[in-house]
């Protein structure tokens, strides 16, 4: 049970750099911070202590194998992850082209 | 014609691979291409009401059949309320995409915009279809990253700030969604919706399961920008090139934010009375609070962006009322008729606003501002853009013979009948206040005095921007039908049994 609470804490923590931190590339570092949290939480979903890889082999019978599915959902999640990471810094670059600062208190054309 | 789900989402992939490809050598092929596209899925779409298709069309992706009762591959599911939402979609995607063709001469990378635009469509129309909550947030980050770069598109300083907000809040969204799937996946060890809705009602309430609807509707109610999960909507929504902010607040906050929520709380989860409250609170705040905030605007296209708040506030108290009736053990009927007038106003939300911002892209392009203040007496230039500006006006505010006084009365008759007189009151408030900020809208634009500031950058708008304001014109009219039962029966009554018939959704599907 720990593991998992240590998992929503690291969540907290992501979500905690994108609330206060004043800079582009910081918040971009805490929303990866949160979304490896996730991958670690569907990780650890599936997995059982002294478990094998889900490999079937002929012969063995009821060997321990760790959950597959949860594995295969972050393989496609980091993907996502990698899609939106990228998508982020891209803009981040941009904005420092136009602006030429990261701060974020700088960059504040739209209001109301 | 069998019904086949996939084609949904292919043909729009197909688009958004081919047009960069093909449209790097052949001139002008994006245009046609996309418009293609679009307009096959209207057709195919319509398709579906016409053959008169008897409840839902399921398949399994890959053919693998359930083991024992238990799903094992990816399910697609099209029933009332998927191809509800999916000929929302269609229509406001293909009318776009038309508006787009003369719109877009400003700006380079058509391209680009065209296989971004199909993408977000493919994103959508999955997230509709998908009968299985992980593929769900996969169609979701699809059409939202697909919207990020479109939001950015005119890579200016407003345009890039707007999208670094919108995506800053929209991933913090993408993943709570994320973690109450894995949630979901441990309590349950299964992905598919119906599946989980068996499980789980078996099981009754955990408090796990209540931690988990909480981030549920903060994710989704970031996605559908309900207040206070609104900050990033306005930016967004106002930045983005007018064919695009139709979209967005038109079709792509109802299908991966309301529909999303509503299919997962009606369908996936047992009824809960306190989560139905909440949904309650946050559509009447942002009734309420949008609408407010919308009054002092004179940015033409951020009014409208926070109009859209208020008035998707208005959907999410109809099908709140509904849910709540339901588990209250009040009358299904007053239940059908608010989710009814719910649908109703979605459907008409999506058409009168994607013809708003529709018009507010004509007046940019032909004067080059958003700012009412330098804005006026356009009525004689553009008589076309503001009769249709007006029509919408008031159509959206409530004036009887257009559809949007038919959608709202429904949910006020709902509210009073099921004795929820403070919403129903304010309800009625907000309405005056909508027709308040519209018609301030409509004299600032088209009806003052021309300001001397103001100068016309073109000599007239093309046809085919010309072509999509009419044709939203005539669907708005056409959609009052939507009250008459001949019309209701095809189109509504089916999204609105899927809802009403909570567990149905199961035994519909995995046959449990």
């Amino acid at each position: 049970m720990t593991v998992y609470i240590m998992c929503f804490i690291l969540f907290l923590v992501g979500l905690y750099g994108v609330l206060t931190r004043r800079n582009l590339i910081k918040i971009v570092i805490g929303l990866s911070v949160m979304e490896f949290s996730c991958f670690l939480f569907l990780a650890l979903i599936g997995y059982i202590d002294n478990g094998l890889a889900p490999i079937l082999k002929a012969g063995e019978e009821f060997p321990k194998y760790v959950d597959p599915l949860p594995q295969a959902m972050v393989l496609t999640a980091i993907v996502i992850g990698l899609a939106t990471t990228a998508m982020l810094l891209a803009i981040a670059i941009r904005i420092y082209k136009k602006y030429g600062t990261f701060d974020i208190r700088k960059v504040n054309e739209l209001k109301g | 014609m069998e019904m086949i789900p996939e084609l949904y989402i292919v043909i729009p992939l197909l688009g958004a691979f081919l047009i960069p490809v093909i449209g790097h050598f052949v001139k002008g092929f994006q245009k046609i291409f996309a418009t293609l596209i679009t307009l096959s899925l209207i057709i195919y779409s319509v398709w579906y009401f016409i053959s008169g298709t008897e409840g839902q069309v399921v398949t399994m992706i890959g053919g693998w059949e359930a083991v024992k009762a238990v799903p094992i591959a990816i399910y697609l599911v099209m029933d009332g309320l998927s191809a509800f939402i999916i000929l929302v979609i269609s229509l406001i995607s293909f009318l776009s995409t038309f508006y787009a063709l003369g719109y877009m001469k400003r700006y380079t990378a058509e391209n680009n915009f065209y296989a971004l635009l199909c993408l977000m469509i493919a994103g959508m129309n999955g997230v509709v279809l998908s009968g299985d909550i992980f593929n769900l947030y996969v169609f979701l980050e699809i059409s939202v990253i697909a919207s990020y770069a479109l939001v950015a598109f005119g890579t200016e300083k407003k345009e890039l700030e707007a999208s670094f907000k919108y995506q800053v809040l929209g991933g913090i969204a993408s993943l709570l969604i994320l973690l109450s799937v894995g949630l979901l996946y441990w309590q349950t060890g299964t992905l598919n919706m119906a599946d989980i809705a068996h499980v789980l009602s078996d099981k009754g309430q955990s408090n796990a399961l209540i931690f988990t609807e909480v981030l549920l509707i903060v994710g989704f109610g970031l996605k559908a920008a309900m207040i206070p999960f609104h900050a990033w909507l306005p930016d967004a929504h106002s930045s983005a090139p007018s064919p695009i902010s139709a979209m967005l607040s038109g079709v792509l906050i109802k299908a991966i934010g309301i529909y999303a929520l509503f299919r997962l709380f009606f369908n996936v989860f047992s009824l809960n009375e306190g989560m139905s409250v909440v949904l309650l609170v946050l559509g009447t705040l942002s009734m309420v609070i949008g609408g407010l905030l919308a009054l002092g605007q004179w940015d033409m296209k951020r009014l409208l962006a926070y109009s859209s708040i208020s008035q998707m506030g208005y959907v999410v108290v109809g099908l709140g009322i509904g849910m709540y009736l339901l588990i209250d053990g009040g009358s299904v009927a007053i239940a059908t008729l608010a989710i009814a007038g719910g649908l109703f106003h979605l459907i008409n939300h999506a058409v009168l606003k994607g013809l708003l911002f529709l018009n507010a892209g004509a007046v940019e392009y032909m004067t080059g501002t958003r700012d009412m203040k330098e804005l006026g007496g356009l009525s004689k230039i553009m008589p076309l853009t503001s009769g249709s500006s007006l029509s919408a006006s008031l159509a959206i505010s409530g004036v009887p013979p257009f559809n949007g006084f038919f959608s709202k009365l429904l949910i006020i008759i709902a509210a009073i009948k099921g004795e929820f007189y403070l919403i129903a009151a304010l309800a009625v408030v907000m309405n005056f206040v909508t027709m308040g900020y519209f018609l301030r809208f409509q004299k600032e634009i088209f009806y003052t005095k021309e300001k001397p500031a103001m100068k016309l950058l073109n000599p007239r708008l093309p046809f085919s921007m010309k072509f999509s304001m009419v044709t939203m014109v005539l669907l708005s009219l056409l959609l009052s039908l939507l009250v008459f039962p001949a019309f209701r029966e095809i189109v509504l009554s089916p999204a609105v049994d899927v809802l009403i018939g909570t567990s149905d959704y199961t035994t519909k599907i995995i046959g449990v």
